[in-house]
């Protein structure tokens, strides 16, 4: 490198403001396109005066600083105001005028009223039509067949993708952006042209026929139909994400027609443009459109929720918002009602209670014949497994809803006293309290020799068996929700509405991972996956190395409980009443089982038998 | 580290110390495994230590692969944190200013991350990062697309990043630069995945292994930094491999030689230094058809 380019090109050019008027006729309006190598503008061409013409202007920044590179660019750049002075069809745009000045080329075309169909499909929350969809595909074909059959050469365009077709207003196709239809290169490496995820095999290898194109039309309806941006997903993955299943209101017709479109052999599509339209319009007869008829809000598949008959269930008193334990036959769970509960796990037949002076929110633990479990009366229960009987309490200054930990001899519990607690098993005295920025509600987690937790101000504390403040964190809501992790990794989820993961040994943030709501769902984590759930009704699955979302469950409310794993199926409560049961590799629902109240605990799996308690008071023993 | 290795495989030495001329019986195999892991490095810090090694190759007139390897150390409060970046980018075709494309994301990106970490490397604010290293990472990336895309438009490159905190790895990949871990017993895995057309199509099971080592197309990519609008690179977090090394290099190395090649000239160096001598020379040896970059790092302690 001879001279310092980098920190010359580093400053972005700048836009070209309204007002500024260019070649002397078109006055700038305002920018609507930003492209890879300038901006779109809207300008009025005052060669009209008595009328306002409006014209889209394409610039085009030469900043290369290399002059063989600067050369190449304005040659392409002319060679796409060539090939558009050649074309008339009403589904392609008319050129004007092209100029240069100095380091900037600009080609004058017609305006368009209207909304590029990506912008469409982002800006639409469900759906598009299938009609809607279809009669857009047929004028595409119309407009490919036309370039496809052009003389003496056929054109093709080779970067049909959604932001390239225009609707305007009349809701017409408009093929935009002819910038791409260069010589192809084929060199060493980096003979790539078109749009990833758009393109077709063979356009990789060097090769651009019509048949290319065709597929780039079934990529870009297979984009419209299903909402799934092809450039996020691996190349030819199409046949991975059959239309039907993902939109079920699409027709098998039309299934039919994207997949032959989609055929990763060119010769096994549509010969011509003409033909796929011809098989389109087939569709349109049969499924009567063009006539274009809203589909109404579908609500997805169904699950069977009938055929699900709980083994037993439990009533409380109140409702119940902690998470059971089972061990040993037993389940142990702790009610509004006051009490703890002691059931037979087989059949849910009463064995005893223990009653406190507050609500239990939190989940027991066992530990050499103990139970031990916090409640809303400030104090830390211990009490015989088998009997009921108390052994000993802890007192803290504040209503306790933080489940303990136990690890090397003591329970670690956080406090509503802005404490968080380190109690001796043996004897019932604490070791040290941490104080805390705020209640501490999440249950304290240990891995080696930290203990981890997070607080209502949003502070999140790494804190060793001494006592003594290891590092901290601070995220912007509060930590309500518990953490889980490995060695390389802890990940907890906050009422910021993010999922973290961070290095257990120092506090730095590995990733974020960004929920449609606040959250206060404990993660769980199965190989590579984490899933949690948020207060937006959904159940995700990330990937834990890439931050990736893997799939999404949408129950109809908010998702305050934790959800597990238990052989390959995930268990997810929500506060619709639901408990979801879903193959937690792909989200696929298996089950559902409706409890008369809203979910917030964790449910349990155990020996093929799944336990949860619900705000209906009761808690429910169903077959895994 | 060196001197065992030397007298383990019997190089005389004109030495007459006491040691050297008592008798004694030959050594078990295990009494070396012993005195052998008693040399390993033991340090009550954690310490990243690196070395790289690049060659235009036998074939090729110009290089226009980049390189760039940073070790440090950053400290800290919660005590001397480890702290690398290490990235390989191969700019593609002749004709296309590959070199310029590799260059600029290799300043780009480590720019971006440098400025970023700057505060804390040289502890001059004491306030918490706002971003995760992923994001870091991504943004970075991206600056390097513009970049590209504003010095040398419609050139591409790959880009293979390694941005190591303690021990934790964040590796942003795009291209076909590869990333690997290679442990002592011989077992290599490669981390990142080719964003190529071959290796799509073998994923797809439209060729197979064998076929894929002889395709024509071997070096066209569907990925690459400076080509796209949407760039989606890959972007994940995994631990540093103790023991073991992270490797990065450019298919100029992997391309040439086999697995088992890159684990026996690594583990069968004395140094990291010479580890990436052996590779280069051994991809040379086999013909050097494309340029060569290496990263081999370590985490010790």
């Amino acid at each position: 490198m001879s001279d310092d380019r980098g920190d010359q090109g580093s400053s972005t050019p700048r836009q070209l403001q309204a007002g500024i008027k260019l070649a002397n006729r078109y006055s700038i309006q305002e920018v609507i396109g930003i492209g890879g190598m300038g901006s779109v503008y809207r300008a009025r061409d005052m060669h009209f005066p008595n009328v306002t013409k409006l014209v889209a202007v394409k610039e085009m920044i030469n900043t290369a600083p290399d002059p063989l590179v600067r050369d190449t660019i304005v040659q392409n750049f002319e060679r796409e105001a060539n090939l558009l002075a050649t074309l008339h069809h009403p589904s392609i745009p008319r050129i004007y005028d092209y100029f240069t000045i100095e380091s900037r080329s600009y080609l004058v075309i017609e305006f368009i009223h209207g909304k590029d169909l990506e912008a469409i499909i982002n800006d639409t929350n469900s759906f598009l039509p299938e009609s809607q969809v279809l009669s857009w595909a047929i004028e595409l074909c119309d407009v490919l067949d036309y370039l496809h059959q052009h003389k003496p050469d056929p054109i093709i365009f080779r970067d049909m993708k959604p932001s390239n077709v225009m609707i305007n207003h009349n809701g017409d196709v408009i093929l935009v952006d002819f910038g791409i239809a260069k010589t192809f290169q084929s060199g060493i490496k980096g003979t790539m042209i078109g749009t990833e995820g758009y393109s077709p095999p063979e356009q990789y290898r060097g090769e651009a026929t019509p048949s290319a194109d065709i597929y780039a039309l079934g990529a870009t309806i297979h984009h419209a139909l299903t909402r799934r941006d092809p450039r996020l997903e691996p190349p030819f993955s199409f046949s991975e994400r059959p239309l039907r299943r993902i939109n079920s209101n699409v027709s098998a017709e039309m299934e039919a027609v994207v997949n032959t479109a989609l055929e990763y052999n060119p010769d096994s599509r549509f010969r011509t443009a003409a033909d796929m339209k011809q098989a389109l319009v087939a569709v349109a007869r049969k499924t009567g459109a063009p006539v274009a008829v809203a589909t109404g809000p579908q609500t997805g598949p169904k699950a069977a929720s009938g055929g699900i008959k709980p083994l037993w269930s439990f009533k409380c008193e109140d409702e119940i918002r902690g998470t059971p334990l089972v061990s040993q036959g037993m389940l142990y769970i702790g009610s509004y009602d006051n009490n703890l509960y002691a059931l037979n796990a087989a059949d849910g037949k009463f064995q005893w209670k223990y009653p406190t002076d507050g609500g239990i929110v939190t989940r027991p633990v066992l530990f050499d014949g103990n139970l031990y479990f916090g409640s809303e009366d400030q104090r830390l229960h211990v009490v015989s497994a088998r009997t009921g009987k108390v052994v000993w309490t802890y007192y803290t200054d504040g209503p306790i809803r933080s489940s303990p930990a136990l690890a090397e001899g003591h329970v670690f519990l956080g406090s509503d006293d802005n404490h968080l607690h380190a109690v001796n098993l043996n004897t019932g005295r604490v070791a040290w309290k941490f104080e805390t920025a705020d209640a501490v509600r999440s249950t304290p987690f240990v891995l080696r020799d930290l203990v981890f937790a997070g607080c209502e101000s949003g502070d999140y504390y790494a804190v060793d068996f001494r006592g003594e403040l290891k590092w901290r964190f601070h995220a912007k809501r509060s930590v309500t929700a518990s953490t889980v992790g490995t060695e390389q990794a802890i990940y907890f989820s906050s009422m910021d509405s993010t999922l973290y993961a961070l290095d257990p040994r120092n506090g730095w943030v590995l990733w974020r991972f960004r929920l449609g709501k606040p959250s206060i769902s404990t993660p769980c984590l199965a190989e590579d996956l984490i899933f949690v759930g948020s207060s937006d009704g959904i159940i995700y699955a990330v990937d834990s190395k890439s931050a990736k979302e893997v799939w999404r469950f949408r129950t109809e409310h908010q998702v305050n409980s934790s959800p597990i794993v238990y052989k390959d199926s995930l268990y997810c409560g929500s506060v619709d009443g639901n408990l979801y049961c879903l193959e937690y590799r792909t989200g696929r629902v298996r089950w559902k089982f409706n409890t008369g109240g809203a979910i917030t605990g964790t449910p349990v799996a155990f020996d093929d038998i799944v336990y949860v308690g619900s705000t209906d008071h009761q808690v429910y023993a169903l077959l895994a | 580290m060196d001197k065992i290795f030397r007298w383990l495989s019997g190089n005389k030495k004109p030495s007459t110390s006491a040691q050297d001329i008592a008798n004694t019986a030959p050594l078990s195999e295990q009494q070396i495994q012993a005195i052998v892991n008693n040399q390993n490095p033991r340090f009550d810090l954690q310490q990243l230590i690196s070395s790289c090694g690049q060659s235009v190759g036998k074939q090729r007139e110009l290089n226009e692969d980049s390189l760039l390897a940073i070790t440090t150390t950053m400290a800290g409060n919660t005590g001397n944190l480890p702290f690398g970046l290490y990235i390989v980018a191969d700019g593609m075709g002749g004709h296309q200013f590959g070199e310029v494309a590799s260059n600029a994301a290799i300043r780009t990106v480590a720019g971006y991350v440098l400025r970023k970490f700057h505060p804390y490397l040289f502890h001059i604010k004491a306030g918490a990062m706002d971003e995760s290293f992923q994001e870091i990472m991504q943004a970075a990336v991206s600056e390097a697309q513009r970049a590209i895309q504003r010095e040398a438009p419609g050139s591409g490159t790959t880009l293979t990043a390694a941005l190591v905190l303690g021990q934790q790895i964040t590796v942003a990949h795009v291209g076909d630069s590869r990333a690997y871990f290679i442990y002592p017993d011989g077992r290599v895995e490669s981390l990142t995945r080719d964003h190529s057309l071959v290796r799509r199509l073998e994923e797809l099971g439209h060729i197979t292994h064998d076929e894929a080592a002889n395709y024509p197309h071997r070096n066209v990519l569907y990925r690459a930094l400076g080509q796209g609008e949407v760039l989606d690179p890959d972007i994940f977090t995994v631990g540093f491999p103790q023991p073991g090394y992270l490797m990065l290099c450019s298919d100029g190395l992997w391309g040439v030689l086999t697995e088992q090649d890159l684990a026996r000239s690594i583990n069968e160096a004395t140094s990291l230094q010479r580890a990436c001598q052996n590779l280069v020379n051994a991809a040379n040896a086999a013909g050097g058809p494309d340029n060569i970059s290496v990263v081999l790092v370590q985490l010790i302690g």
